[in-house]
């Protein structure tokens, strides 16, 4: 089999276990479906693998490979293909996105076993991936929109998957709301691309925007703002980020979901991707480090003092994007996918650690009521806490080598750059503080009553309620099952951790500067007609790098450590000494309060007098009644003939035959 | 005969029927009349088959007939349910059809 055999392998199996699970859940017994649908995934990955291998026999320069199926799309001048692109790229998005999703499959069939809707959130995970492997795989900008649009209507259903609970259908909806506003970017700079190159493909794209656009052009320049406005949505990059903490409503191991193997990673895809234009468009990428670095800044800092679990690691998720982003932008592809794939690797396992504690926890999320599980949860204590480690880029652990890899490209960058990079070393900082503020939090301290009984060998249950409006709710369908997991106590969460445990640790040894630079090198080929491949740090600025960034954890953590566990309540009378400071990071910078005042207000102003003036007085009083006015006075003349009397109706009818008989008569004579 | 014979007399048995059914308020004998008028017909139709020596006219005078059967079923069956619920038996006082 062909590399692009197994590419349309890698599509397929997702495809039909979605169509098996959704079809069957009626007769699937037990935790089937979730196996089934683990089993699809897993196929895929091994499809995945199956590429790899054979991609590597090509020689070098003939990795890139294109096949179609059949002509999706054909109109005059534009015919776009069923077709998928096999290189170096896609194979590593797909071995990433089915290799971390196979696990977080794994996880959920013992984490969502007591939910009514098992064998439907089985089905919304494989079309999922499937949305996702599609978006990855696509050879053209068409089935990239395509792609693109499924994962939005995925996340939609699966953040609101819990449908009968309030908070998570709206924070569905507004999931939704923002990835549309990314598709709408996407799309309009597909127009533009077609409109001066005449084709969607990639390789016609990128082979013909050297002569249709000059450096800078300004319409390539839009075209590229416009493809961030898309890459940014599904990101959840400044200002489009808000929805992603929100979407910690959906069940935990759909977060991880989302925020590790799929969704997030769309964007950095995306810039990766179609890199020759934004190396045509300098501008644009320089627009996309600044606001990566912003971002990346603003996430940090929001993480330090939300105290749901769940959210803080949402926060680090945006913050980790951007500096994916970052790197992306500054032409540091194998670096920026690099932390990609280490950060799916630990934010899974950081999800699902979270997961874990808070089925201890009965379904609270709050870190202010965890501490202690030190002892309770070993299992998840030791691998949350191996995620936490390769989240601060602990020294030699994955997030080590790859974040530090980012920062060293945007420093040998030069001029501007040198003040990005800082800020990420600063950020770095910040985020070194945050993931071991959860660690000392949850783990350390006074066990909790929750933390007490679990030791006794018992899984607390509290009533079930909504973590954040602490509403009382039932246990049937659409709302989250009676039972709470924690992976101490079932071995499918354990298989699933384990393993992501391991290469969180190890996962970097496929990017060590010199020694084994593994990913850079299969990268090479998607990447070689970059202006900036020869570009690279040197060695010793790398390792200058990594020590620097080393250092920058130890002492996170150190301070970490002396805050929470040294000096427990030295946080609280901070906050109370900077309280504005405080506040305004609580309301996460007031961006939601000024979305809602900008936009929000606006509209339903503007629906409310649409609703009251335009569409009662106009529309219904105006138009409508106006329109029924006419044809009532006209049908008056009718209706008064209209007498009843069968006898009336009898003459009236022979007296019009015989005027028809009579007319008819006197024409043809 | 020349065929305008018949149609003369076509003609005055539909004039017949029809007046019977404007001007007369018994349901029974409207239904007669109305038959009066489909024989009428009946009788143009047979006689301008026979000016054409064609069998066309006949058969429509059959169709014709089937109709008329199903129509004075109907309107019999319409006639005894009047009955039945004791209405009045009178054609203008069912003027429920009113616009």
């Amino acid at each position: 089999m062909s590399a692009t055999d197994y590419g349309w392998l890698i599509l397929a199996f997702p495809v039909v276990g979605m169509l098996v699970v959704s079809l069957g859940w009626r007769v699937l017994p037990g935790r089937t479906a979730g196996w089934i649908a683990s089993l699809a995934i897993g196929l895929s990955f091994l499809a995945s693998v199956g590429a790899l291998v054979d991609l590597q026999d090509h020689p070098h320069d003939e990795r890139s490979l294109v096949d179609s199926a059949w002509t999706y799309v054909a109109t005059a001048g534009v015919d776009v293909d069923m077709a998928i692109l096999i290189d170096p790229l896609s194979v590593f998005m797909c071995l990433v996105v089915s290799g971390v999703s196979f696990l977080i499959h794994v996880y959920s069939v013992a984490y969502m076993g007591g939910d009514r809707g098992y064998a439907r959130y089985f089905a919304y995970l494989n079309y999922f991936v499937f949305s996702m492997l599609l978006l990855v795989l696509a050879a053209n900008f068409i089935l990239l929109i395509v792609g693109w649009a499924f994962v939005g209507a995925a996340s939609y259903l699966l953040i609101s998957f819990w449908y009968r609970r309030q908070t998570a259908v709206y924070a569905g909806i507004k999931a939704f709301v923002m990835n549309v506003i990314g598709d709408v970017g996407l799309v309009i700079a597909a127009f533009l691309l077609l409109d001066e190159t005449g084709t969607l493909s990639y390789a016609g794209v990128f082979e013909s925007a050297g002569e249709a656009f000059g450096r800078n052009d300004g319409t390539l320049v839009a075209a590229c703002l416009l493809i961030l406005v898309g890459a940014f949505a599904k990101s959840a990059q400044l200002p489009l980020h808000t929805w992603l903490p929100d979407a910690m409503e959906g069940p935990t191991p759909v977060s991880a979901l989302i925020h590790a193997a799929t969704m997030v990673t769309a964007g950095v895809y995306l810039i990766a991707r179609t890199f020759p234009l934004f190396e045509l468009a300098p501008t644009a990428a320089d627009v996309s480090a600044i606001i990566a670095t912003a971002t990346l800044l603003f996430a940090a800092t929001v993480a330090l003092v939300v105290t749901d679990l769940k959210r803080i690691i949402a926060y680090s998720t945006i913050s980790q994007i951007g500096y994916m982003i970052l790197g992306v932008s500054v032409a540091a592809y194998g670096a920026g996918l690099f932390h990609l794939m280490t950060h799916a690797f630990f934010k899974a396992l950081l999800f699902m650690g979270a997961g874990s504690v808070i089925g201890a926890m009965a379904g609270i999320q709050d870190v202010d009521r965890m501490g202690g599980f030190r002892r309770a949860m070993p299992f998840t204590f030791v691998t949350f806490t191996i995620g936490a480690l390769a989240l601060a880029a602990f020294p030699l652990t994955a997030g080590f080598f790859s974040k530090d890899e980012v920062l060293a490209f945007a420093l040998n960058r030069g001029g501007g750059f040198v003040v990005l990079a800082l800020v990420g070393y600063l950020a770095a900082a910040l985020t070194g503080f945050y993931a071991f503020r959860m660690v000392f939090r949850v783990f350390w301290g006074d066990p909790v009553p929750e933390a007490r009984e679990l030791e006794g060998g018992h899984v607390a249950h509290g009533a079930p309620m909504n973590p954040m409006t602490g509403e009382a709710e039932d246990t049937d369908v659409g709302f989250p099952g009676p039972e709470h997991t924690v992976a101490e106590r079932s071995w499918p969460m354990k298989a699933a951790m384990g393993p992501l445990a391991l290469l969180a640790l190890v996962g970097g040894i496929v990017g060590v500067p010199a020694l084994t630079d593994t990913l850079e090198t299969f990268l090479e080929p998607t990447f070689e007609d970059s202006r900036y491949i020869a570009d690279h740090p040197s060695e010793g600025a790398e390792w200058a790098g990594l020590g620097a960034g080393g250092l920058i954890a130890l002492c996170a953590i150190a301070v970490a450590y002396l805050l929470y566990v040294r000096r427990p309540g030295t946080t609280l009378r901070l906050a109370d000494r900077f309280a504005a400071v405080h506040r305004f990071l609580v309301h996460k910078w007031y961006f939601d309060e000024l979305y809602d005042a900008v936009f929000v207000r606006p509209m339903a102003t503007a629906g409310s007098f649409g609703r009251r003036v335009v569409e009662t007085e106009f529309v219904q009083g105006f138009i409508v009644g106006g329109a029924t006015g006419i044809v009532r006075a006209g049908t008056s003349l009718a209706r008064t003939i209209q007498t009843g009397f069968l006898r009336g109706y009898a003459l009236m009818l022979l007296l019009g035959i015989a005027a028809l008989s009579l007319y008819f008569l006197i024409s043809s004579a | 005969m020349d065929v305008i014979w018949f149609l003369v007399l076509s003609a005055f048995i539909f004039c017949i029927g029809a007046t019977g059914v404007i001007v007369r308020r018994d349901p029974l004998v409207v239904l007669l009349c109305l038959e009066l008028m489909l024989n009428a017909g009946n009788l143009a139709l047979i006689a301008f088959a026979r000016m054409h020596g064609n069998q066309a006219g006949q058969v429509f005078a059959l169709v014709v007939m089937v109709i008329a059967a199903c129509e004075v079923v109907i309107g019999l069956g319409i006639i005894v349910a009047m009955y039945r619920n004791r209405l009045r038996i009178d054609v203008d006082e069912m003027s429920e059809l009113r616009g």
